[in-house]
């Protein structure tokens, strides 16, 4: 199966969704360059998906090696408190990075051992950070939104660089990476091994537990990102709302990129276009102009006609359908 | 020598008469925002000021948390119970407790279904009328010219952002050059502030056709002025900013220039209800159920800087 074919489902929802919005919002896909920066929805909906993706991308990897990361929301609100932390200490754009950084990748370590190590299961294991994370951030920020002035880190999530707001090119390349390192290396077949049987994976002479606590850094990391874009971007880290609920949006762009959260085979880019998926419901809504009573209902409504499309049973009952309806009329 | 018995005596029962060396207890729902972080920091600062001994119980959002607290307040047999209730209902008993030990209970900032006998008075602030503050500044600002107004909603349902709404709404009634064009939700956010202004610039010709924000919180206003100034307009001038709540970070923005006005939701609530205690213990006044405290409007003719001075280390 060629990647395209792959990813085709995704790409035919996104192109009836960009349709569906032209009609109640017609500029939608208009570009203008105002102050030499590209200004439209469509490159909105690009930059805000970056919390989204960038967490997508992780997840992917984590569902699918039959695991769940509830974290990755409480993650960004970590590191985002961190990097603002050190830029109030007047550490500067760089270390705030790394410091936001090294926070993502321990936390992610924290989970990969409890669940390798310890064996304790992803959904609870996660489930620890996720409950108790928030209070760290809160720790940090001292319960307040800390604010902060620096330009240099203010970029990293309003900034322009080659035509396109910064957020953008960094889930761009973090997933452009991740799918190239699992793709060219026999790496992303060892992670769908250990998806499908963990103990047959291991038998086989995979290291199961390194590389389970490898997927796990790995969606720390992606959420420290996410948490580094989202803090520059309102230049302040807010402990109490930042990534708050953005797990359940990872879980839900995964899923509506066709991966299954048994494990197993997986696509970041279908993930991916998944997190545009949701994006673009969002903005849709915003565009449209609905009382925002309706956000949720409409929101709810699109992903369940989507994942009923995507339905393997439906998929299959259609085919019959179909098949028979053919054969009714061959008769004829 | 018997004499200076007898005044220090009689100076120790006017001490127990008037407030000096009363003891209070304070069940606060959590810290879950900066307000009620301040609204803490206020609360000890007035009690150390009039000389009270404050009990502070920090119920982490758990009403069993704060029952327990209440009990506890009566076992120690507290001079007055100053209570933030996290829920509205499941308060009778314990309030119930508390009157037969003859405690007088103060609601701070929200309210309860319980009966009106069972508490001496809540203090808070009439959110409709905060958000006719900001709507009159608006109506008297713009003076009759044409002005098409967008609004950062807070979570949907929940009663700042219905009472925000229907406030706003009622003040800007009945003057046709001013209309509500678009109306979201942005949860209360910085964030989600500036992901809706950003789409309200869009909708509205790159907000050329946007006259004025109304945000039903300031941080959702800090978010907008953001998008504001990435679309490459001016926030302040080309947008004018109201907003509601008056936290120090929107006192920098108004120093700067890029938000115009905003309405106070004091976090003071401790002030008003400890005058009322000591009307009551000094001559058993029974004041007003409900006692309203100030929604004062702040514009850039208040001193800004000086507002962000006075309030940047209340905890906000």
């Amino acid at each position: 199966m060629t990647v395209l074919s792959r990813i085709a489902p995704q790409l035919i929802v996104l192109a009836a969704l960009i349709a569906l919005v032209s009609v109640f919002y017609p500029g939608f896909l208009s570009i203008d360059i105002q102050n030499g920066r590209p200004v439209g929805p469509v490159i909105d909906i690009l930059k805000r998906s970056a919390p989204v993706a960038l967490l997508a991308v992780g997840m992917t990897l984590v569902i699918a090696t039959r695991g769940i990361d509830l974290s990755v929301g409480t993650i960004m609100a970590i590191c985002g408190a961190a990097a603002a932390w050190a830029l109030t200490q007047g550490l500067g754009a760089g270390a705030a990075i790394a410091l936001a950084l090294t926070a993502g990748l321990a936390a992610g370590l924290w989970n990969g051992v409890l669940v390798a190590v310890v064996g304790i299961q992803p959904f609870v294991a996660t489930l620890i950070l996720m409950t108790m994370g928030r209070g760290v951030a809160q720790l940090i920020t001292e319960g307040r939104i800390l604010t902060f002035t620096d330009p240099g880190f203010g970029w990293v999530g309003s900034g322009v660089a080659l035509g396109l707001p910064v957020p953008v090119w960094i889930w761009l390349a973090t997933a452009i990476a991740v799918a190239v390192i699992m793709r060219r290396t026999a790496l992303g077949l060892l992670v769908e091994a250990v998806g499908i049987n963990r103990r047959a994976a291991h038998l086989a002479g995979v290291n199961a537990t390194v590389l389970l606590i490898a997927v796990y850094i790995a969606s720390g990391f992606c959420a420290a990102l996410a948490g580094i874009v989202v803090t520059a971007d309102i230049r302040g880290a807010d402990a109490n709302n930042a990534g708050l609920w953005l797990e359940l949006d990872a879980i839900l762009a995964v899923v509506i990129g066709g991966n299954s959260l048994l494990g197993g085979r997986f696509s970041v880019a279908a993930s991916v276009l998944g997190a545009l998926i949701i994006q673009t419901i969002s903005a849709g809504i915003l565009l449209a102009g609905f009382a925002s009573e309706y956000n949720l209902i409409i929101k709810a409504g699109l992903v369940l006609i989507i994942l009923v499309l995507q339905s393997p049973r439906i998929a299959s009952e259609w085919r019959l359908w179909r098949d028979s309806h053919r054969a009714e009329r061959g008769r004829t | 020598m018997t004499r200076t018995l007898m005044t220090t005596v009689a100076a120790l029962a006017l001490c127990g008469g008037a407030a000096a060396a009363q003891t209070v207890g304070f069940s606060q729902i959590g810290s879950e925002s900066g307000w009620r972080a301040a609204e803490t920091t206020l609360t000890r600062q007035q009690a150390e000021e009039r000389g009270y001994q404050l009990q502070f119980s920090d119920a982490q959002q758990r009403q069993e948390n704060q029952i327990a607290a209440i009990r506890s307040f009566v076992a120690q047999g507290v001079d007055a119970i100053l209570l933030a209730p996290v829920v509205a209902t499941g308060w009778d008993s314990v309030l119930e407790e508390a009157a037969e030990a003859e405690i007088p209970v103060v609601l701070l900032d929200r309210r309860v279904d319980s009966d009106e006998s069972l508490y001496l008075t809540a203090v808070g602030s009439d959110l409709v009328h905060e958000g006719e503050v900001a709507g009159q500044w608006l109506v008297d600002q713009v003076a009759g010219e044409e002005c098409r107004i967008v609004e950062l909603q807070g979570t949907t349902g929940s009663s700042p952002a219905i009472d925000r709404k229907t406030g706003f709404e009622t003040a800007i009634a009945g003057h046709d050059n001013l209309e509500i064009v678009r109306s979201q939700t942005a949860d209360f956010t910085r964030a989600r502030g500036k992901e809706v202004m950003e789409s309200f610039l869009q909708a509205e010709g790159g907000g050329a056709d946007i006259c004025a924000l109304y945000a039903h919180n300031d941080d959702m206003a800090v978010g907008a002025i953001q998008a504001i100034k990435e679309a490459g307009l001016a926030p302040g001038s080309d947008i004018l900013v109201v907003s509601i709540d008056a936290v120090p970070d929107i006192f920098q923005a108004i120093a700067a220039g890029e938000a115009n006005a905003t309405v106070e939701l004091t976090p003071n609530m401790a002030g008003p209800a400890f005058d009322a205690l000591e009307a009551f213990w000094a001559e058993g006044t029974m004041p007003e159920k409900f006692i309203q405290t100030e929604s004062r409007l702040y514009t850039q003719a208040d001193d800004p800087q000086g507002e962000y001075d006075r309030r940047k280390d209340l905890g906000y």
